[in-house]
């Protein structure tokens, strides 16, 4: 296992008030892996990635990365370790190619390597014509890129990216996604954390999804779709919700139909098989006034509503 | 090459990493030299020439401790630009980096202690106030309408004053760089800065201060009075000063203090 998480709690404690933002999680991540944390904002991910990248104390638990032990031995640890973190934390001193050069220099490398290894990245991510600029010339999405060519320069085991798609735009995040997938042929481990579904969903072999600080499920996407134990999420909207439970206890009857959920405006259906299941449900509910019915397959998101009873994007 | 291993001796790789921090500080200096000359050499080029170039001509000339004014404003001007060099190049690009940009990040995550981060902060802006300082010499000798009697009367105590010095502006930039945010940073040089170089034994040497007895206690808490009777001790030693082992002391104290009010203030600001 390359990164191990071992019975990690943050607490922020002032006057005011205390806040657990991570409550007891245990997780480990293959070599290899592409790994996500997928949870709503403030699930505790970014404290989580903090912790794991020697910039947060946990209040208690244990994180080794590549076996190093990220607590005891910052320094060291640092070295197995590559970070994107949310905001822009470029040079903005610097251009595209020192901050390259010199990352490799605070590593380490001697002054012909940083070189050589600053124009390899360069090439590698489609930079090398924007080696001379400063990072505020360049649009989110290359920065962004830097930000991850930067973050593997000193050939680290492990690359956090905390909501690396956060802010940009949807060509960008694809050309993002593509930057991610290339690393793991280079043997790089990958943890990154989001609250896109699709995001989770597209890019990561296994997801463990977070909330208030707690892991509820871990597992690969489609793995983790199976638990509901139905193929289609039906959602159906009412004009009028009161004094529906005559028609769940009818729902629930058929025999495709796996469980109900009430939700605001309606009801969500999880089934298995769709056949001839539509106009019956629409019969069922006639009565409730049928304002719109949708047909789904499951998604990480319904994995995630499931587990909370709430929407991953608020 | 192996990425799992850690190499046993961590000296190495900390000192290689303190030596790439240094580099990038010097590449980035180097792309500004021009305003970094025009930051440092504007206050004391105009003091200078105010204080002893126009003041004589207009018939006010003046001497303090004996001495004309242009050889007591040497060291003062020194400790000057010193001083303010260790605010210009922590202080605050330190506070817009953690306040605004988060770019001190990238720096937090290299392969040593947070706090060599902080200290070669403190190192690089030494030599930035030691170039500063340097600088006031050759305005010193060619501004002033009367010659400036200055010689070095003790090299050791030059360079320990300078070293010191320099460290002790560099540690003060950091503890105001990590203390405080960047919209109050205006604020800070106003009730702090400016107060404690008017109140820094620049334009008189500590003895005269005898006549405002209470003033001349108080200002024992500045640390720039020692770096200006230091650089007077070893500058202008016609002009009274403090002994240098007061001096030599104080700016050791002044920059423990400093050094641990700014690295406790830096790693709070980058670790959680």
């Amino acid at each position: 296992m390359i990164v191990e998480i071992a019975g990690l709690t943050k607490v922020y404690e002032d006057k005011q008030q205390r806040v657990t933002a991570v409550d007891g999680i245990d997780l480990s991540v293959e070599q290899g892996e592409l790994f996500g944390l997928l949870g709503p904002n403030g699930a505790g991910k970014t404290t989580t990635i903090g912790i794991c990248t020697t910039r947060t104390h946990p209040t208690s638990g244990r994180v080794s990365i590549a076996g190093v032990d990220v607590i005891a031995r910052p320094a060291a640890a640092r070295r197995n370790i590559g970070v994107v973190p949310q905001f822009n934390t470029l040079d903005r001193s610097l251009t595209v190619f020192e901050n390259l050069y010199f990352h490799c220099k605070y590593f380490g490398f001697s002054n012909s390597d940083s070189r050589e290894r600053a124009n390899t990245l360069l090439r590698q991510f489609l930079l090398h014509e924007r080696g001379d600029s400063f990072p505020m010339q360049l649009s989110g999405g290359l920065q962004q890129r830097v930000q991850i060519a930067r973050a593997i320069a000193h050939r680290p085991a492990v690359l956090f990216l905390d909501e690396p798609s956060a802010g940009l735009d949807p060509q960008s995040r694809i050309a993002m996604w593509d930057a991610v997938r290339a690393l793991r042929q280079e043997g790089i481990t990958v943890v990154l954390t989001t609250h896109y579904m699709e995001e989770a969903d597209a890019l990561c072999d296994r997801v463990a999804i977070i909330d208030h600080g707690k892991l509820l499920a871990l597992g690969a996407p489609a793995e983790l779709k199976t638990t509901l134990g139905a193929d289609t999420v039906i959602e159906l909207e009412l004009r009028q919700s009161d004094g529906i439970q005559p028609l769940i206890a009818l729902l629930e009857n058929m025999a495709q139909i796996k469980s109900v959920e009430i939700k605001s405006g309606g009801l969500r259906l999880f089934a298995h098989g769709t056949d001839g299941l539509l106009p019956e449900i629409v019969n069922a509910a006639q009565n409730y006034g049928v304002r719109d019915i949708s047909i789904n397959e499951p998604s990480l998101e319904t994995v995630f509503i499931r587990l909370t009873g709430r929407e991953l994007r608020e | 090459m192996s990425n799992l291993s850690v190499p046993p001796a961590k000296s190495v790789p900390y000192a290689r990493a303190f030596a790439g921090l240094l580099m990038r500080d010097l590449r980035v200096l180097r792309r500004e030299v021009g305003p970094f000359i025009l930051r440092v050499g504007m206050q004391p080029l105009l003091f200078l020439f105010v204080f002893t170039y126009v003041f004589p001509h207009i018939g006010q000339a003046n001497a303090v401790g004996g001495a004309n004014f242009a050889t007591v404003l040497l060291p003062g001007l020194m400790a000057v630009a010193i001083m303010f060099s260790g605010i210009a190049a922590v202080a605050l690009p330190l506070s817009q980096e953690f306040g605004i940009t988060r770019e001190i990040d990238d720096r937090v995550m290299c392969p040593l202690p947070v706090s060599a981060v902080a200290i070669e902060k403190i190192c690089f802006s030494a030599l930035q106030s030691i170039l500063a300082a340097l600088l006031v010499l050759p305005l010193a000798y060619l501004i002033p309408a009367n010659p400036v009697h200055a010689h070095v009367a003790s090299w050791p105590m030059l360079v320990i004053t300078l070293i010191l010095a320099s460290l002790v502006s560099g540690a003060l930039g950091l503890a105001i760089g990590s203390n405080v945010r960047p919209q109050q940073i205006g604020l800070v040089f106003s009730i702090v800065v400016v107060p404690i170089t008017f109140l820094g034994c620049v334009y008189y040497p500590w003895a005269v201060l005898s006549r405002v007895r209470w003033l001349q206690i108080a200002v024992l808490l500045n640390p720039i009075v020692y770096m200006s009777e230091g650089l007077r001790t070893a500058l202008t030693p016609g002009v009274p000063h403090m002994p240098s082992l007061l001096i030599v002391f104080a700016l050791l104290l002044s920059l423990a203090l400093l050094g641990m009010v700014g690295l406790k203030g830096f790693l709070r600001k980058v670790i959680s």
